[in-house]
């Protein structure tokens, strides 16, 4: 007559996500998975990647530019370590921020150099037109590489900060057996 | 020329790739084009000493700067010196590093890249050049003399020769700023043709000394020269015998035809230089340790060649090519005798080295050659120099040179005297003592530089005419005084007479000294005076002051810092602005009706910042502050600006929120006592009111769109290919403040990580910093 009871879950773990929700690394165990944040950032993850490479390209034309877009990008990340821990930020990336960071300033700073070698003052710029089939023309500055350079520097900072305030924090308190 | 130099520093980055297959390939390498500067600079020689052979490459022209080099008998004398001598010290190198040697991939590097910039720094023909070169040269000194910076002992050696030599530098920077300033350029030859007088030209020439003269180790700054011998042999007889330490010399060398004749000029040098020569030979003469006593040797033959190039005249000109030619051929080779004792008997103390002469009887056979050279016996060229130079004082007869003379027959009386303790304790057999034993005999690559250089001595010294027509290249830049002077030619042999009668003294008085070695030594050491204790209570004064200002200034509380800023802030532009500004006339409180619901909610949230007590809620409040300001940027049609503050508003609050997880939920428990709390109201609103008050008066300021801003608007479609005025001046029309800003970001990316990482390492009982997991952390 009655169906079978459900199992009954505690009131505290009734949302705790059972599966990976993030797309790739370990899942992070204990009590501070929450299943919302965590399917959000599997959505959010890759558009606000995107979005900030938008941002980036469409610099020149409109509001955004390599700083604006390596803060999206970097605040994606903010939000996968969030959801997933210091664990799941390790799978994604295996990049060290600091590599990131000095091979944002080298791109940079190489944009500004290699005008130099053609016997143009420092830091010109030239414009580059190509005809695609079906697309049409596409132009672009090569001073979009100095705005790639910046991109890369921030998401390097965004991470390091992610590194030393997150992580690192984080493994203090486990160390002085705090919980956090 | 400019080609040769950056050769050598593309070879010297390479030259790790063949170090990883063989060390002494490496070295080998090396050598190859050191010798082959010195081939083409004695090929170009005809045009050396005759109008010499410039060449000029635009650096910034717009800012005046150039690369300019100048080929002529002077440089060609240091080459000989510095790629001669520098290709033979390579060659000796690959057999002085064992093939498991840690030191040797860098130092082959490194002694190449030296030799690279030490051509640079005698090729130059720019004051500024020149000093770009003189820096580098010390900079590979410290790598070299540090090696790996494992031992405390080289690390405080090349840490000393460092402060004192870029002291100088920076000192002779100056000089050289006034002197160009004065002159009206900066191109050497141009100044040497018309020197300027007058004005700031005595203290630029006093500048310019004090570099030569730490540079080149002189009184009282000498003692970081014999400290650097803690560096592996190879580079010593290198770098603080051959060529480095010639800089100075070298410099007052290629001034001095245009400034001897000013007493502000030779007075110092000469000082100075005879009072090196005779502490630099007596300090010799108490030392034990071989290669100290060929550094304090160097020390006093630096003496003496800056009084020869500083005094002036044609015939001193002519004695210190000479010896700058004597002194590389015979210093070299000393130190390299030196590094092979070491090799084959383990140490280089005399006390400990017996009766080497029967067991080493070659190398002892070239040593005694090459001391001969050095106390100034005939036919070598050290004999031939030293005649020159006794010529040229005795020969003028007035009181000043009578003086200078009887000064250098002091100095020369001590060089012979530690010559032979040289012989002595390298190679003597000492009563009472067993032979020491040998355990390798040394090798072709280690002997055969040796040799060359002790021949090259020899056959320099019989074939006198050539040093004499190199040297005349450069003596003749002074006007004779007379025909005596005019004619006076460098030879082995000038007949009987006083310059003969002085070496005689010099070579006897030495002996004497020697033979009371045992009084003199326990003289020499007991020195009154000791500039290294001068150079560490310096540098000890100079850290107490730091640590005083340091305490004083940082008081360690955040109150206090900010209550400082307040105040010169407030202190600073409010009675400017009170004098100078007027308050805009078209003043209105808000353009758009969206400006005023932000504007409250910013005032609002900022008053309740000042009231939370909790800082979670503080920093959300502060957060709401960042957005409203957001806000206000788009109602005045400034997206990007918005987009910018929007994010690093965000991202600002997760940093802070990572960081208040290790702090405390409340500020303070117990409240401050009500006056500081009055006084820092006080304070904050007062500063508050004059920053608002002075951004409106200087918003107000401007009355029309700056041009500026117009040209940027209008270029930037066409110029930049940018429709967004913001991005063209973000990474087009003011890139290179980009590109710094992002350097400013790698820095503090760089100091977040290693200060928040490190500390973990520092709480325990002694610092981790430096450790492999410290440096694990930091690095990623």
């Amino acid at each position: 007559m009655t169906a079978a009871e459900p199992e009954r879950v505690p009131f505290e773990e009734w949302d705790r996500p059972q599966e990976g929700w993030l797309l790739s690394g370990r899942c992070r165990d204990g009590d501070d998975r929450t299943l919302l944040l965590e399917v959000a950032t599997r959505t959010l993850f890759p558009t606000m990647l995107v979005f900030s490479l938008y941002l980036l390209l469409v610099g020149h034309y409109s509001p955004g530019g390599g700083f604006s877009g390596g803060l999206v990008a970097g605040l994606a990340f903010v939000l996968r370590y969030t959801a997933g821990g210091d664990v799941g930020l390790g799978a994604v990336v295996t990049v060290r921020p600091p590599v990131l960071i000095g091979s944002g300033l080298t791109i940079s700073v190489l944009t500004a150099l290699v005008p130099l070698a053609l016997g143009a003052p420092v830091l010109s710029s030239a414009k580059l037109e190509v005809v695609l089939p079906l697309v049409g023309s596409v132009s672009t500055q090569t001073s979009l590489l100095l705005d790639v350079g910046v991109y890369v520097l921030i998401v390097g900072v965004v991470l390091d900060l992610l590194r030393s305030l997150g992580s690192g924090i984080a493994r203090d308190m486990r160390d002085a057996g705090e919980r956090f | 020329m400019l080609a040769l130099v950056v050769a050598h520093l593309v070879v010297a980055l390479l030259l790790p790739l063949v170090s990883v297959r063989s060390h002494r390939t490496a070295f080998l390498v090396a050598a190859v084009l050191p010798a082959l500067t010195l081939v083409w600079a004695l090929a170009q020689s005809g045009v050396a000493l005759g109008p010499g052979l410039a060449e000029t490459t635009p650096w910034a022209p717009s800012l005046g700067l150039e690369l300019s080099f100048r080929l002529d008998a002077l440089a060609l004398a240091m080459i000989v010196l510095v790629s001669g001598l520098g290709a033979v010290i390579l060659v000796y190198s690959a057999g002085y590093f064992g093939p498991t040697s840690e030191e040797a991939t860098r130092s082959a590097a490194l002694v190449l890249t030296f030799a690279g910039v030490m051509l640079g720094l005698v090729l130059a023909d720019d004051l500024l050049t020149l000093y770009v070169f003189w820096e580098l040269t010390s900079i590979t000194s410290y790598l070299l003399v540090g090696q790996r910076g494992e031992k405390r002992e080289s690390r405080r050696a090349a840490l000393q020769a460092l402060l004192v030599t870029v002291l100088g530098g920076l000192s002779m920077l100056l000089g050289f700023v006034l002197l160009g300033e004065a002159a009206g350029t900066y191109r050497i030859s141009e100044i040497l043709a018309d020197p300027p007088r007058g004005g700031m030209v005595p203290v630029a020439l006093l500048l310019i000394l004090l570099g030569a003269f730490t540079k080149s180790a002189q009184l009282p700054f000498h003692p970081w020269l014999p400290a650097a011998m803690v560096a592996p042999t190879p580079v010593s007889a290198y770098l603080h015998a051959a060529s480095m330490v010639k800089a100075g010399v070298y410099l007052v060398a290629r001034l001095s035809p245009a400034f001897a004749d000013l007493a502000v000029w030779w007075v110092p040098v000469v000082a100075v230089g005879i009072g090196t020569m005779v502490v630099g030979g007596w300090r010799a003469l108490a030392e034990t340790d071989l290669k100290r006593v060929l550094a304090f040797g160097t020390v006093s033959q630096l003496g003496f060649l800056m009084v020869l190039f500083g005094a002036g005249g044609r015939i001193a000109a002519l004695a210190g090519i000479g010896m700058l030619l004597a002194h590389g051929l015979f210093k070299a080779p000393l130190f390299m005798i030196v590094g092979v004792i070491d090799h084959a008997t383990g140490t280089r103390d005399l006390r400990r080295l017996s009766g080497l002469r029967h067991s080493m009887p070659g190398v002892a056979a070239a040593g005694v050659l090459a001391a001969a050279s050095m106390a100034g016996l005939p036919p070598l060229i050290g004999f031939v120099g030293k005649e020159t130079a006794f010529a040229a004082f005795l020969d003028e007869g007035d009181s000043r040179s009578w003086a200078i003379a009887l000064g250098l027959l002091a100095g020369s009386v001590l060089t012979a005297a530690y010559s032979a303790r040289f012989v002595w304790g390298a190679f003597g057999a000492k009563a009472g003592k067993e032979p020491t034993p040998v355990h390798h005999a040394p090798g072709p690559l280690l002997t055969a530089p040796v040799w060359l250089c002790v021949v090259g001595g020899l056959a320099l010294g019989l074939a006198a005419p050539v040093v004499d027509a190199l040297a005349a290249g450069y003596a003749d830049r002074y006007v004779p005084a007379d025909a005596e002077q005019a004619g006076y030619e460098i030879a082995l042999w000038h007949g009987l007479g006083l310059p003969l009668l002085f070496s005689a003294i010099a070579i006897g008085g030495g002996l004497l000294l020697h033979r009371h070695r045992k009084r003199v030594r326990t003289l020499a050491y007991r020195s009154p005076f000791s500039a290294q204790n001068g150079y560490e209570n310096t540098v000890a004064g100079l850290e107490r002051v730091a640590v005083v200002v340091t305490g004083r200034s940082q008081v360690g509380s955040l109150p206090a810092y900010l209550a400082t800023i307040l105040v010169v802030v407030v202190v600073l532009l409010a009675p400017a602005t009170l004098a100078g500004g007027a308050w805009p006339a078209d003043q209105v409180l808000y353009h758009e009706i969206a400006q005023v619901p932000l504007g409250i909610a910013v005032v609002v949230a900022a008053i309740a910042v000042v009231r939370e007590r909790r800082r979670f809620t503080a920093v959300l409040l502060v957060g709401v502050i960042g957005y409203g300001v957001g806000g206000l940027f788009v109602v005045d049609g400034a997206p990007d600006l918005a987009l910018a503050q929007f994010l690093v508003e965000t991202l600002s609050l997760v940093a802070f929120v990572f960081v208040l997880r290790r702090l405390p939920s409340h500020f303070t428990e117990q409240p401050s006592p009500r006056r500081s709390q009055v006084f820092k109201a006080v304070l904050a609103g007062v500063g508050g009111i004059v920053v608002a008050g002075v951004a409106v008066v200087l918003s107000g300021a401007r009355v029309a769109p700056s041009s500026t801003s117009g040209q940027f608007v209008a270029l930037a479609p066409e110029g930049a290919g940018a429709d967004n005025v913001i991005a063209a001046i973000l990474v087009d029309f003011r890139a290179l403040d980009t590109v710094g800003e992002i350097g400013v970001l790698f820095v503090a990316a760089a100091g977040v990580a290693s200060l928040v990482l490190a500390t973990r390492y520092d709480r325990g009982r002694d610092s981790g910093q430096g450790t492999p997991r410290h440096e694990k952390d930091v690095l990623g």
